[in-house]
């Protein structure tokens, strides 16, 4: 089911927190919603849901305006951050509580019969007897999905499904998300303040701040084409450098690198830490090693440039540099944005 | 340097043996002397002439009125406040709205005024000189010096009993359970008897417990609407005051007795009811233990 969110807005008391927010979803699509705490990524996933009633603009699933549609018979999956499993009642009895308050009847036997097709599909067959408070955190957000497909849901809406859980139950749950949007191609859409996350499983990513929309697109598009400063800081690791435009080049302290579209004037060059490199001779930016932290993969250089900047590099893991040594930091690549 | 050998535990106030027996002692002979004297002078006077006393007391009309009367009072009060206490905890907690914050200090008033204001207050809004008075009066309706006084005003009483306990509670537990529920497709009635009310269960009949030992042993408020018409408006402890300034002290504590015995079953519903985690409010029941 395709998903079109048009114009929304959302206000709470004095605070705006979703701004003209427009927003396609084609159907089959796995979409992040990406973005900081309070940049509405979760008021627009709970509008979607129709836990939350827009206060202007429409949603519209698929060709029916769904806007005003309440959450119950919206027909969507809601998958909590804190699992929202009934603790009352076993898992099975937790899959199958939204086959038995549906209108659409169904017998036992068929209810039944879903459930346990459902803990297969979950990987969790043989604890349907058990309690939410007798299995652990990943197997419950396991529970929670199982629960939240049961009702064949037209939408499936994830809020920071991953959020309670540690890194590694994390990337094996996440890896297993993927594998079941596949199996089912149901249209998800997820809401992570994890860029990895997003960028790992989505198809697409929406990256958004304040209420807005900043950028969306493919994870590649994103990664390589931010369009903004704040897009590459917030995807990852990114170091900043003034810097002075004039004729189509960006200099920096000594380096020079073509730009195209940026007006003369002051600007802000960006780098990945694995976008700068290190030389002992010019040219290039002169910087001294203030630090050196080793990873698994490699080195990651701390340096401070002549005026000041400091800068972090990844270098490969032979590169014998140590704090104290002096140099040039040079640039791969980079990209610059008006300040 | 050397380390003088002390317990292994955190230093605390009573380690010394003097201090502590001192302690030990002040507790016991206070609690002796406060609650245990009290309770057992009760049950020595009840039976002080005589079983035969103690049964003729009890047996009595007037007696059984009293009993009766504060039976009923409980039946009314008791749902009336538990549907009401059920109903703003849930408001308040699962929903937002204008005025939430008015409607709990609503709620808190009648812990917050002495019983016998209330009582006074009744007066003035439903007695003959009053708001409603004359009004209830020409359609022969009476509210003051009868039955449904007494009613209101224990209710008035224990109003915040089942709300009290039941708020905390279901704060803590949030509404995401109400919001899974209702997008799994449920009702609202549904969502409440299949989610809410099985994980706020113990915490409500703990509320209904205290609101029921509240409602039988209220004193103040009832004394000022029933008028004391022996054997009419007469609830049980309006009737044990009646009997003591009769100088019937035996009959008194008889009748104080069943109030006691009242009190001693409350106490051990409480106790069972707190053992099954009422009355506090726990931690989320989904802990969010891997947090990263």
């Amino acid at each position: 089911m395709k998903i079109r969110l048009d114009h929304v807005v959302k206000t709470f008391q004095t605070f705006r927190a979703v701004k003209d927010v427009s927003l396609e979803i084609e159907s089959g699509e796995l979409v992040a919603l990406l973005g900081p705490s309070g940049s509405g990524k979760t008021t627009i996933l709970r509008m979607v849901a129709g836990l939350e009633f827009a206060d202007g603009g429409h949603i519209y699933f698929g060709d029916q305006d769904a806007t005003d549609i309440p959450v119950r018979d919206r027909g969507v999956g809601f998958v909590f951050q804190h699992y929202a499993l009934f603790p009352h009642m076993t898992v099975a009895q937790n899959i199958a509580f939204g086959m038995e308050v549906s209108k659409v009847k169904r017998d036992k036997a068929a209810i039944q019969t879903r459930v346990a097709e459902l803990l297969h599909l979950v990987r969790l067959e043989g604890l349907g007897e058990r309690f939410p408070a007798q299995i652990s955190g990943g197997q419950r957000q396991r529970v929670a999905l199982a629960r939240a497909l049961a009702v064949d849901p037209k939408v499936l809406l994830l809020d920071e499904p991953f959020g309670a859980l540690d890194a590694n139950v994390r990337r094996e749950l996440r890896r297993w998300l993927r594998e079941i949007h596949t199996k089912l191609g149901i249209t998800t859409l997820f809401v992570t303040h994890d860029q990895e996350e997003a960028l790992d499983l989505a198809d697409r990513v929406v990256i958004l701040k304040d209420g807005h929309i900043v950028q969306q697109g493919t994870p590649e598009e994103v990664c390589r084409e931010p369009k903004s400063a704040f897009v590459m800081k917030f995807l990852g690791d990114a170091n900043m450098l003034p810097a002075e435009v004039r004729d189509g080049r960006a200099h920096v302290d000594g380096a020079v690198i073509e730009v195209s579209g940026i007006a003369d004037g002051k600007a802000e060059l960006y780098a990945r830490p694995v976008d700068l490199d290190w030389a002992a001779s010019g040219p290039g930016i002169p910087a001294s090693i203030a630090r050196v932290m080793d990873r698994p993969g490699g080195r990651r250089v701390i340096a401070t440039t002549g005026s000041g900047v400091p800068l972090e590099l990844d270098l490969e893991p032979e590169r014998a540099v140590k704090a104290g040594d002096t140099g040039y930091v040079t640039l791969r690549r980079a990209t610059v944005f008006a300040a | 340097m050397s380390f003088k050998k002390t317990a292994r535990t955190l230093p605390r106030v009573g380690d010394g043996p003097f201090f502590r027996r001192a302690l030990i002692g002040i507790v016991l002979t206070l609690g002796a002397l406060l609650i245990l004297a009290p309770l057992l002078i009760i049950g020595v006077e009840a039976f002080s002439k005589g079983w035969q006393v103690y049964r003729d007391t009890i047996l009595h009309p007037d007696t059984r009125h009293a009993i009766m009367l504060t039976v009923l009072a409980a039946l009314i009060a008791v749902p009336v406040n538990t549907a009401f206490g059920v109903a703003a905890a849930w408001a308040i907690t699962k929903f937002d709205f204008r005025g939430k914050g008015f409607l709990l200090v609503v709620i808190e008033i009648p812990f917050s005024v002495s019983p016998i204001v209330a009582g006074v207050a009744y007066l003035f809004v439903y007695g003959l000189q009053g708001l409603f008075g004359p009004t209830l009066d020409a359609y022969g309706i009476k509210i003051l010096f009868a039955i449904p006084g007494i009613i209101l005003a224990s209710m008035f009483v224990t109003a915040p009993f089942v709300a009290r306990e039941l708020i905390p509670l279901m704060q803590a537990q949030g509404r995401d359970l109400e919001e899974a529920a209702t997008s799994l497709g449920a009702s609202g009635w549904r969502t409440f008897f299949s989610v809410t009310l099985p994980n706020i269960k113990w915490a409500l009949l703990y509320g209904v417990v205290l609101c029921n030992a509240r409602v039988m042993g209220e004193f103040g408020a009832v004394s000022v609407v029933s008028g004391n018409i022996r054997g009419q408006t007469n609830t049980l402890p309006l009737h044990i005051e009646l009997l003591y300034h009769d100088y019937q002290a035996a009959g008194a504590f008889a009748s104080a007795s069943i109030l006691a015995l009242i009190a001693v079953f409350t106490i051990i519903a409480k106790v069972a009811l707190e053992r099954q985690g009422a009355g506090r409010v726990r931690p989320a029941a989904n802990p969010a233990e891997n947090a990263s």
